[in-house]
């Protein structure tokens, strides 16, 4: 048993330490009904690594990765280019197996990369405060529902039909047994402009609205100019929450904070992390710093040593779980630590401009890819102002075709129809998603094999 | 014969060392410990640690958004950027450095097969909408997974979408809220003992809650009279942690559990301590009706400085109906993700409370999970348990004629071992002097004041990971450090005076946040 | 004007019909360095025992809870740059907020300063 250190010589000597006859006298407490007196029935016995590997990897061999195929999948999780540097900084054991840095004397490189993130998540978000992270963007926007609810006292929240459909679902199991009151819409297919709902939205805003939820670009690709309906908020003293869930998107469209937005939350997966079948993934968080101290999750702050040095501790823990109990602003513990670090150091080895070239290169690859499908007979581009996904309206059910093209070892996107199943209007449409990862041979297997199936 | 005469000393004079001179270096770098700037001191917003390939010129599509203004985040080359995150990794203590014995934390060693297999890219490189049938392997990890934990927990239902144990503590609750209502019971109180984590009463509330605590006895657990006295149509669920914030297995929850459920409530089990009794006792016998497990704490997730994590949380019979979408079952030969809420109408979690997360769960944690549960095997995962709790009966038993030891007394701890600050009345000092000063023996020092129900707690959890002589060398360590503070206290209350930082002004922090980096006025970034 | 102090810490100045309200000399040594103070904005219409106003020190939260009923005319706006004076001078330009008494019945209950210290002198 590689983990264990202990010797059978240790555990005698540590028990006639303690005044133990034996392990069983360790347990006393527990009742006889509930001692288990010999191993878990069916668990095989202890397993060298070689075999576990073994295991494992036949496991991981029956799935299809998006590294081997052409890929345009996305609906908030991205394949794009991790550099080899973030896994090797992440798999350094002083932040892999450190803890949350409740002691700052000697945390203080966890400490620094959160200043640092917060730092550069509240620059890209255009905001002026983020957090040390949250769970994953869905948590996180319900999150910030409850935290427009805090500030406004009011609880309804209006939510865009762009909005991606998961999101609104654990909004609303979250919101199911508060008192909170969730306004959705289901989205239209609106060509030209997809989920956007902008004029409904402004129309439906009332003196009791908490908060408006938009994402942007939205599910279907679709970006907007959040400005009007930031006013609107702002003169019925509602709150403007945006969702991004493509953040590599704000190295070439304005910040949400630029258009208004009052909170901003983001899966922030897409720079520094993986796919990894929807988790661990990084919730982003950032808000205007009047409303700090309504804000869910751990701060990192500034301060100074008893020397007079400079160093960082986490700050405001009064709004948290460990201190104010059942008046805490979350429940959150356990974050993102470690997706923030990745997050952060990706960011760092593309700078400013690294990251601007990254989003004008998925745009351009994008938009190349979006004529040469529209020209498919049959095919309809329906989102004309995007960054790096659109939607197109299938003469089908796009559901079987993906399914289809899938079979012919090319992952096509993500059908509207497992998004929003029985929604007949919206069945026809794929989502499709271009980053840095496609070539030209992608791009040609994709309509080739899309011609064929459709034809 | 040529003569080398560009020789140095390599013999020690025999003088005494000197100090260093003036006591400063020119670049405040003290040998290995090295300073490191802010990114945004080091990086500019020219500076770029990738190549990327060139951008094809097109017609952009951008609707007139295109972003214009500066945002201000400095690169760094690729040399670079390792240098200033491997110089920050200095700054901290980790597993992999040392003891990390903070109670209620299971600060366990972190096996690299873990790392190894979750980064195959048959784990790693699947995204969560690809169709299912491109994903077989991974649901068949779930699903694996998810039969250990309900055969390990005697449970018959798990969900697995839950990111943390806070989360999976909300998970929970949600159920029980959904059964409740199921049956048109309007219950609003949840009881939580006044030793519970922090994040019981906030998830309670987070429901819709009101919490009542419920005091805990002179033994360190639960006042089983005052929390049966409670009871009534009132009450929705019992929020306990077994073995509990003390250190100590709650004898009585067998009794604990049949009464809440003969007042119609239910009982919800912190999981956080279950590293204490794996393999040993299935909480499902004690007649639980749901627990989260933190797979970063028992099952060897690392956690990361922070996260992340994940919070499987296993069910009773009573609440299987309620548990959250997506889950993974068996469709013919194959395996499917139901994740639709057309499932309500199915038979299995006909009543499911709704979705969780925008995909399903921690997959990376899974895999890590799974690994160490297959590695450790039924024969291992028992000795998990019984090592813990050797070692941390150790700790208390070499500590608790020097320490003050509120529950010794009562008889064995499980898996951590409690301490207070009282043996220290007398010189002034505190449990923050004392963890401080372990920073300076260099260690991580253990949990301080938690359990709230211990004046200036010390809350030491070993796990089974550590040896016999690491063990020792805490004890050793601990023993020395409360001698000398007992013997010359004045000598400890600044302490630590090696670490990289000194104590850091926290009270400054708070009255005038800092929250990120701003340029010094008149510079760009 | 007559002070009043209740046995939550809270000390009041009455004069005519406003009460000023602020936390002891005693309360905040047993907080620490205050960080933080929320208090009521005006208008906001106060019971006498449920919370008013929270104070945080860097690792606690406590809840003021309004040692009367009444109606607050003014929060201190001084607390919010400097939350330090609620340790500095916690019975002077450290006070909380103003208002206006409810019922000035409800005074008859709270002790005078001799009868608060002798309470601080039990703890």
């Amino acid at each position: 048993m590689r983990y264990l250190p202990l010797t059978q010589p240790d555990r005698e000597a540590m028990l006639a330490t303690i005044g133990a006859a034996d392990i069983d006298a360790l347990f006393a407490d527990v009742p006889d009904s509930a001692r288990l007196t010999a191993p878990i029935a069916g668990l095989p016995m202890h397993a060298p690594e070689m075999l576990v590997e073994r295991q494992l990897a036949a496991m991981a061999a029956k799935n299809l990765t998006a590294g081997t195929v052409p890929f345009f999948v996305g609906a908030g999780a991205y394949k794009h280019h991790v550099p080899a540097t973030v896994d090797h900084i992440i798999q350094r054991g002083e932040f892999l197996t450190a803890y949350t840095p409740y002691q700052p004397e000697i945390a203080q490189g966890t400490l620094q990369v959160l200043f640092e993130f917060q730092t550069q998540v509240a620059r890209l978000l255009g905001m002026e405060v983020a957090n040390a992270s949250m769970y994953d963007g869905s948590t996180a926007m319900t999150e910030a529902v409850f935290m427009a609810r805090r500030v406004t006292r009011r609880a309804k929240a209006i939510v865009s039909g762009g909005v991606h459909p998961h999101y609104v679902s654990v909004l609303q199991t979250l919101t199911q047994f508060t008192d909170d009151v969730v306004v959705t819409a289901t989205p239209e297919l609106t060509p030209g402009a997809p989920g956007d709902d902008l004029a409904s939205l402004i129309a439906a805003i009332d003196a009791t609205t908490s908060c408006v939820i938009v994402q942007n670009p939205n599910l279907f690709g679709h970006v907007a100019d959040l400005t009007p309906l930031a006013d609107a908020c702002h003169a019925a003293g509602a709150l403007l929450i945006v969702v991004v869930t493509e953040v590599v998107s704000l190295g070439a469209i304005k910040s949400p904070g630029e258009m208004g937005a009052d909170i901003v939350v983001g899966e922030g997966q897409s720079i520094g992390n993986g796919l990894n079948f929807g988790g661990p993934y990084l919730g982003l968080f950032a808000c205007r710093d009047k409303h700090v101290r309504q804000m869910p999750g751990r701060l990192c702050g500034e301060t100074v040593d008893a020397d007079g040095k400079r160093g960082f501790v986490l700050t405001l823990s009064t709004r948290e779980q460990h201190i104010r109990r059942e008046k805490a602003t979350s429940n959150i513990c356990t974050n993102s630590g470690l997706c923030a670090l990745a997050f952060s150091v990706h960011l760092t080895l593309l700078g400013e401009q690294g990251l601007r070239q990254l989003a004008a290169l998925n745009h351009a690859r994008a938009v190349q890819l979006a004529e040469r499908l529209a020209r498919i007979p049959g095919v309809e581009l329906v989102t004309t102002q995007f960054f790096n996904e659109f939607t197109l309206k299938l003469p089908v059910a796009a559901r079987s075709v993906v399914r289809k093209l899938a079979d012919r070892q090319v992952l096509a996107g993500v059908s509207l129809g497992r998004l929003y199943p029985g929604v007949a209007a919206l069945e026809n449409g794929l989502l499709v998603a271009v980053t840095e990862t496609a070539t030209d041979a992608d791009f040609d297997a994709l309509e080739d094999a899309l011609d064929e199936v459709l034809a | 014969m040529s003569m080398n005469n560009q020789g140095r000393v390599t013999r020690l004079s025999g003088e005494p060392m000197a100090e260093l001179p003036g006591g400063v270096t020119f670049t405040g770098n003290r040998g290995l410990m090295l300073e490191e700037p802010l990114l945004f001191e080091r990086g500019a917003t020219t500076r770029c640690g990738v190549d990327l390939p060139p951008v094809p010129v097109v017609q952009d599509r951008l609707g007139g958004l295109a972003r214009s203004a500066e945002i201000g985040l400095p690169g760094l080359s690729e040399p670079e950027t390792v240098r200033h995150y491997t110089r920050l990794s200095r700054q901290n203590y980790g597993i992999d450095l040392g003891i990390f014995p903070l109670g209620s934390c299971t600060m366990k060693h972190n096996p690299r097969l873990n790392e190894k297999m979750a980064r195959l890219p048959g784990f790693a490189d699947i995204h969560p909408m690809q169709p299912q049938s491109t994903v077989q392997g991974a649901l068949q990890l779930i699903d694996t997974l998810a039969h250990w934990l309900k055969t390990l927990t005697g449970m018959p239902e798990v969900a697995m979408s839950p990111k943390a144990g806070a989360h999976g503590e909300l998970c929970g609750m949600l159920a029980i809220r959904a059964a409740l209502e199921a049956r048109g019971d309007a219950r609003k109180v949840v009881l939580v003992p006044e030793s519970a984590h922090g994040t019981n009463p906030a998830t309670a509330a987070f429901c819709g809650y009101a919490v009542e605590n419920i005091p805990a006895n002179a033994r360190g657990r639960v006042d089983v009279d005052a929390l049966l006295a409670r009871l009534g149509p009132d009450v929705a669920a019992v929020m306990i942690t077994n073995p509990n914030t003390c250190g100590l297995f709650e004898p009585d929850l067998i009794q604990i559990c049949d009464a809440v459920h003969a007042a119609g409530g239910f009982v919800y089990c912190d999981g956080a301590n279950f590293n204490a009794i794996v393999g040993r006792v299935r909480p499902g016998d004690l007649g639980v009706d749901a627990m989260h497990i933190n797979l970063h704490k028992t099952f060897s997730t690392p956690h990361g400085g922070g996260g992340p994590g994940s919070g499987p949380v296993v069910f009773s019979a009573a609440l299987a109906p309620f548990a959250p979408l997506p889950f993974v079952r068996k469709a013919g030969d194959a395996l499917e993700l139901v994740e639709e809420y057309q499932a309500r109408e199915s038979q299995d979690h006909g009543q499911s409370f709704g979705r969780m997360v925008a995909f399903h769960g921690q997959m990376g944690m899974f895999v890590r999970a799974l690994a160490y549960i297959l590695s450790h095997g039924a024969d291992g995962l028992r000795q998990v348990a019984e090592d813990a709790v050797l070692n941390a009966n150790y700790i208390l038993a070499s500590l608790k004629d020097l320490y003050t030891a509120p529950f010794a007394a009562s008889g064995p701890c499980m898996h951590e071992a409690l301490f207070s600050d009282d043996f220290l009345h007398d010189t002034g000092l505190t449990t923050l002097d004392l963890a401080k000063a372990m920073i300076d023996e260099g260690f991580h020092p253990m949990t301080m004041y938690f359990p709230l129900v211990v004046h200036g707690a010390m809350l030491v959890e070993p796990t089974e990971t550590e040896s016999k002589a690491s063990l020792d060398q805490l004890i050793g360590a601990m023993r020395s450090v409360a001698t000398r503070m007992l013997a010359d206290p004045d000598a400890f209350r600044s302490s630590p005076h090696l670490a990289p930082r000194r104590r850091l002004d926290e009270t400054a922090a708070a009255r005038k946040p800092v929250l990120g980096y701003k340029e010094p006025l008149g510079e760009a970034a | 004007m007559t002070r009043y102090y209740t046995d939550e810490h809270e000390w009041l100045d009455v004069d005519g019909d406003i009460a000023t309200v602020g936390i002891t000399d005693y309360a905040q040594g047993q907080l620490g360095d205050v960080v933080f103070v929320e208090v009521p904005p005006a208008g906001t219409a106060l019971v006498k025992g449920t919370e008013a106003a929270v104070v945080e020190s860097v690792k606690a939260a406590s809840d003021v809870y309004a040692p009367v009923s009444g109606t607050v005319t003014e929060a201190n706006p001084a607390l919010e740059g400097e939350p330090a004076l609620v340790n500095t001078a916690p019975e002077a330009e450290g006070w909380f907020f103003k208002l206006t008494l409810a019922n000035p019945a409800e005074l008859d209950g709270l002790m005078d300063a001799a009868a608060y210290q002798a309470f601080v002198a039990t703890l």
